[in-house]
């Protein structure tokens, strides 16, 4: 019995790491050839040499497709950290049949084919400027408006579960005591949702940056590139400059390092806590 | 703020922005898109469109590819997630947190850079674009999207059921079928629907892993916008209602085989 369990554990383990080094190996190529000045991943090695972080930091189209990702990134995670917790905070106060209205169209960007959101975006911006002729047009603006749109939905999400565990009549409360209604969100509803929130920004924040349809469809006329732009159109035009790889590499580090170290400190504080109890 | 007006406003009202935005920004983009798909080229009512992404042996074909493409890559996407997730999910892994997070990680890197990392070494090994290489490329990028709902679902599971199972006789293969399999179809519900439909808009894989003829329909749409044809958006929408019909199918299909999964255990457990 206990060297039929032995073996099931050894078979587990095979499984676990064939599928770790199928998804790592990709990476950790890109990682080596990153200190590699070979123009093809594979190719000769030679040196070992740090040339292309140099580079990198040379390459003005790239760093801009990098700013404009952030900028975006933080200013639509940002909105949609707002517009997500208010709503949130509103819809969890309404009726039940309104709710479930409210809700599901929350859900229509989340559930549907991305490509059809973004056609949409696409054909209200060319209906607001050419028929209800407002003088806008794509532009970083424009980008940054529909990823707030597409993540706010996931924002709701997040806040929404932490909102069900308050006491239902915390609100009440606070204007009954003759706060206003800013003065109550403010003060007494936020502080207990704010690390929903933050969730919430984190989440809106990733998933702008991850995001390729609605920026490419969005973007033609605007001249703004994202990194996932940046790279798709290298690919299939000009080619990939080398030093993506750099750029990838400290993406790579930047990323398994602050999701490792929020894992550690998370275990750190439960085991403190456990310890306390 | 005076007085009697804190007294008017009900908490509802925070929802306002919101709905505001999702009115202008989701409801009205949708309206538009009904409204050029049935609409010809003098203003009036048509169903050229329509007869136009009906009758186009290639759009057919590439729908179908699409279809087939997403079939596939999500079937082979489970078949791995799945026996990763339960062994994940089980004892002595269950502990190591860390070893889970390893496998969701790439969820957080730039997905158009995760392609472009898998297709230089599916160079370096030797393997062309193609549709093989292509369905390869699904199956990576989706694969965090797949394992996390499965893995979550088998690691609440209640483990009794389990050890009930074992303890009246049953052998591991009959538990696992008869017990953990069906518990788990929720978690496998939502792993699916995460990565069936987004796959027709992952015209970037296609593009940048499939040889020519391999394609999903969103890159028909991205098509559109991209050799600067702007004018032809009738087509293009006629084309996104037909993707929204298919997104409502699928919905009706995941909700109907979710409610049926949801009611097994409790009947189960009563029994």
């Amino acid at each position: 019995m206990k060297k039929r369990f032995v073996l099931s554990v050894i078979f587990k383990w095979v499984i676990l790491i064939a599928v770790l080094v199928a998804i790592y190996l990709p990476l950790v190529m890109i990682v080596l050839y990153s200190f590699s000045t070979s123009q093809q991943v594979g190719g000769e090695f030679g040196d070992f040499t740090f040339s292309l972080y140099g580079k990198l930091f040379e390459n003005e189209q790239l760093l801009a497709a990098l700013k404009n990702t952030l900028v975006i990134g933080a200013a639509s995670a940002a909105l949609a950290t707002v517009l997500g917790t208010t709503a949130s905070v509103g819809i969890h106060y309404m009726r039940r049949k309104t709710k479930a209205v409210v809700d599901a169209a929350s859900q229509i960007t989340v559930v549907n084919a991305e490509i059809v959101t973004a056609m949409g975006f696409f054909l209200l911006m060319i209906f607001i400027r050419d028929t209800v002729k407002i003088p806008v047009n794509f532009s970083l603006v424009w980008l940054i408006v529909t990823h707030t749109i597409i993540t706010t939905p996931y924002v709701i999400l997040t806040v929404t579960p932490r909102l069900q565990q308050l006491n239902p009549n915390l609100l009440e409360a606070s204007m009954d005591l003759g706060a206003g209604p800013m003065r109550s969100l403010f003060t007494v509803m936020l502080p207990q949702l704010a690390g929903a929130m933050v969730s919430g920004f984190a989440l809106a924040f990733t998933l702008s940056l991850d995001d390729f349809v609605v920026t490419n469809i969005n973007s033609f006329g605007a001249n703004v590139e994202t990194i996932s732009t940046f790279v798709y159109a290298g690919i299939r035009k000009k080619g990939i400059p080398i030093e993506i790889r750099a750029l990838s590499t400290i993406i790579f580090i930047v990323v398994l390092a602050a999701l490792i170290g929020y894992n550690v400190v998370k275990n750190k504080r439960l085991k403190e806590m456990a310890k306390r109890a | 703020m005076k007085k009697g007006k804190a007294k008017v406003f009900r908490p509802t009202a925070f929802s306002f922005p919101y709905l505001a935005v999702t009115l202008v920004f989701v409801i009205v983009p949708l309206i538009l898109v009904l409204i050029y798909a049935f609409r010809g080229e003098d203003g009036g009512f048509t169903v050229e469109n329509f007869r136009l992404v009906f009758t186009e042996k290639e759009t057919l074909r590439q729908l179908g590819q699409t279809v087939g493409i997403a079939a596939l890559s999500t079937v082979i996407c489970l078949l791995i997630a799945y026996p990763v997730a339960f062994v994940l999910s089980s004892e002595p892994f269950k502990k190591m947190a860390i070893l889970a997070l390893l496998f969701i990680i790439p969820m957080w890197i730039n997905f158009m850079l995760r392609i472009f990392a898998l297709q230089s070494l599916l160079t370096v090994i030797g393997l062309k674009k193609s549709f093989g290489a292509a369905v390869i490329g699904m199956v990576y990028d989706f694969f965090p999207y797949m394992l996390l709902p499965i893995y979550t679902v088998l690691s609440n599971m209640d483990k009794s059921y389990v050890e009930a199972s074992n303890d009246l006789g049953a052998n591991p293969f009959r538990t696992f079928f008869k017990v953990t399999l069906p518990l788990s179809i929720p978690g496998v519900i939502s792993g699916v629907s995460m990565m069936f439909m987004p796959i027709f808009s992952s015209y970037a894989i296609t593009k940048m892993m499939g040889d020519m003829n391999t394609t999903v329909i969103g890159a028909k749409i991205a098509s559109l916008f991209e050799n600067q044809n702007y004018g032809n958006y009738g087509y293009g929408s006629a084309l996104s209602f037909v993707l929204l019909l298919i997104v409502l199918l699928v919905m009706v299909v995941s909700s109907v085989l979710m409610k049926r999964t949801a009611k097994a255990p409790v009947k189960g457990g009563k029994a």
